[in-house]
């Protein structure tokens, strides 16, 4: 593994965290000849009553985390097939109530491919606006209830800007009228209190690999009390009571598990430690002119800080920052061309869009790193804007917004 | 995104960087691009009394390739006619640096940032006479 290429800094933990070494500790016991590698469904040998003790293990202690029952928690391959399940899911099976949902145009894709496939079936559904800071003002969701909505899929934390929406708000709108309310918390788990026994969420959704567990696992919390019903994704041998058929994969769920139950028990000092190096970072770098916070640090998880430096384009910042792995809203890190849709979506002009940059930090990043990243980012946007012919006009005086730009 | 040693050459070190005085008769500025588009290039050229381009200057906001196309422009036209340097085709730029294809728009951008150049030269040159 070692190699004598110093690898840049990591500070892309919001797409994924690297495991934590107690959760891979645990998960090799459930591999190999010597381990327990059998099958959870096997019911006629301790082979399969020790990898079914494991996994119940694991589904309790996912459980802890949110304050669910374990009997409400169904695996799944991440967070992507838990949106799909929940939602389409929840459409086919109550189709015959109604076939209108809500969502916002900040969701993950996972949840708006999902429902983009439900239009094509047939069902309509409203795309809510999100305020400048990335959250959704409750009367105008209200207002986007309907006599035949029977969904609302609202995600906790968003992946770009670290938002955090006020879900217990919602489920005090969703629950009253009938309409179920799914929550996708792949980037919240362990980073902001979640209790399902207060909370009036119907299905939220999980992942393990974003807060140090492994990739390739995820679950769907499914609420048992009032009940929540779902036309199954997958079909096979019945298993997680119907609704998820396939072998259940031991060592993820053991790993899944694993990494929950630290999350509970490091919450705290995780939060603590991100918040401090997350101050410091953007202390480093806001007196650089021009310096504008994409979403609402009040209100939202520290491990995320995406920032937009004006006039300089966002790939081109990142192959400064070769030294930092981080992502960028900028088009030109996508394969499609086109900046950020959340960045767009609340309202930012493209150019702040084009010149994003997301800083995402974690249980393993070092207050050395941060002042590694912020003497970069200084070199870097300082060169950028020497090169910058929008910066020039900036200093002259020009309004860049009346300016004819031949669009191309 | 991968990029060709070239691209990171120009990136790292760009050939030409400033501002010329835009008012001065011999010079002819190009800005071609928008900010929304996530590029803007401005390049600048000098003309001597031959009509042989002296210098190029350029200044581009954008992803890595549309900088390191401008630069390499700047290296390009020098020494040319304005003739010559109109001739420059997106194509030439887009396979010096081994642009990959969906960064093509950066070298029609070059391309255009060229032919803006000559024609603001050209048009001073008229209101003179």
């Amino acid at each position: 593994m070692s190699t004598n290429i110093q690898r840049p800094i990591y500070m892309d933990y919001a797409a994924t965290t690297p495991v934590d070494p107690r959760v891979a500790e645990k998960m090799v016991q459930y591999l190999t000849p010597d381990g327990e590698f059998g099958n959870p469904a096997s019911r006629s040998h301790p082979y399969g009553w020790n990898a079914e003790a494991a996994v119940e293990d694991a589904r309790k202690q996912i459980a802890d985390l949110i304050n669910a029952n374990p009997k409400e928690i169904v695996f799944t391959s991440g967070a992507t097939e838990s949106d799909n399940l929940a939602i389409k899911g929840v459409a086919h099976f109550y189709a015959k109530k109604g076939k209108h949902i809500v969502t916002s145009k900040t969701e993950h894709k996972a949840v708006l491919d999902s429902c983009r496939q439900l239009e094509r079936e047939g069902f309509e559904v409203t795309y809510l606006d999100p305020e400048p800071n990335g959250l959704i003002d409750l009367a105008k969701l209200e207002a986007a209830l309907r006599e035949d909505t029977i969904l609302v899929s609202i995600m906790h934390v968003n992946n770009e800007l670290g938002v955090i929406q006020d879900i217990a708000a919602i489920g005090e709108l969703t629950r009253p009228r009938g309409i179920l309310f799914h929550v996708d918390a792949a980037q919240s788990a362990g980073k902001t209190e979640i209790d399902l026994s207060t909370m009036k969420v119907d299905l939220m959704s999980f992942s393990a690999h974003k807060i140090y567990g492994p990739k390739g696992i995820g679950a769907l919390f499914v609420r048992r009390k009032p009940r929540v019903r779902l036309e199954a994704q997958m079909h096979g041998g019945g298993h997680e009571r119907g609704m998820r058929s396939g072998t259940l994969a031991t060592h993820q769920i053991v790993g899944m598990g694993e990494a929950f139950r630290i999350a509970r028990a490091e919450l705290e000092k995780d939060r603590a430690h991100i918040t401090r190096l997350r101050d410091r970072l953007y202390d480093g770098v806001k007196d650089l002119e021009e310096v504008y916070i994409n979403g609402d640090m009040a209100q939202g998880v520290p491990n995320v800080l995406n920032i937009s430096f004006n006039f300089v384009e966002g790939e081109s910042l990142i192959m400064s920052l070769k030294d930092i792995a981080v992502s960028s809203g900028s088009a030109c890190t996508s394969a499609s061309l086109e900046p950020s849709y959340v960045l767009r979506a609340l309202g930012r002009n493209d150019e702040l869009a084009h010149s994003s940059i997301r800083f995402s930090i974690g249980r393993f990043t070092t207050e050395e790193e941060i002042d590694h990243a912020i003497s970069h980012v200084r070199k870097a946007i300082a060169k950028l804007r020497e090169l910058s012919p929008l910066w020039d006009m900036y200093k002259e005086g020009i309004d860049l917004s009346q300016v004819k730009w031949a669009a191309h | 995104m991968s990029y060709s040693d070239k691209v990171l050459d120009h990136y790292e070190n760009p050939r030409n960087v400033g501002t010329m005085e835009k008012d001065d008769p011999n010079v002819g500025t190009g800005m071609v691009g928008a900010p929304a588009c996530g590029d803007v290039m401005r390049l600048q050229i000098k003309v001597g009394d031959d009509g042989v381009i002296e210098d190029a200057r350029f200044k581009t906001y954008g992803c890595g390739s549309a900088i390191a196309s401008s630069s390499l422009l700047t290296e390009w036209v020098k020494g040319k006619s304005l003739e010559e340097a109109g001739k420059i085709k997106n194509t030439d730029i887009a396979e010096e640096l081994a642009l990959p294809p969906v960064k093509i728009h950066c070298s029609v951008l070059a391309e255009d940032a060229i032919k803006a150049a000559i024609e603001d030269y050209r048009g001073k040159g008229k209101r003179k006479d």
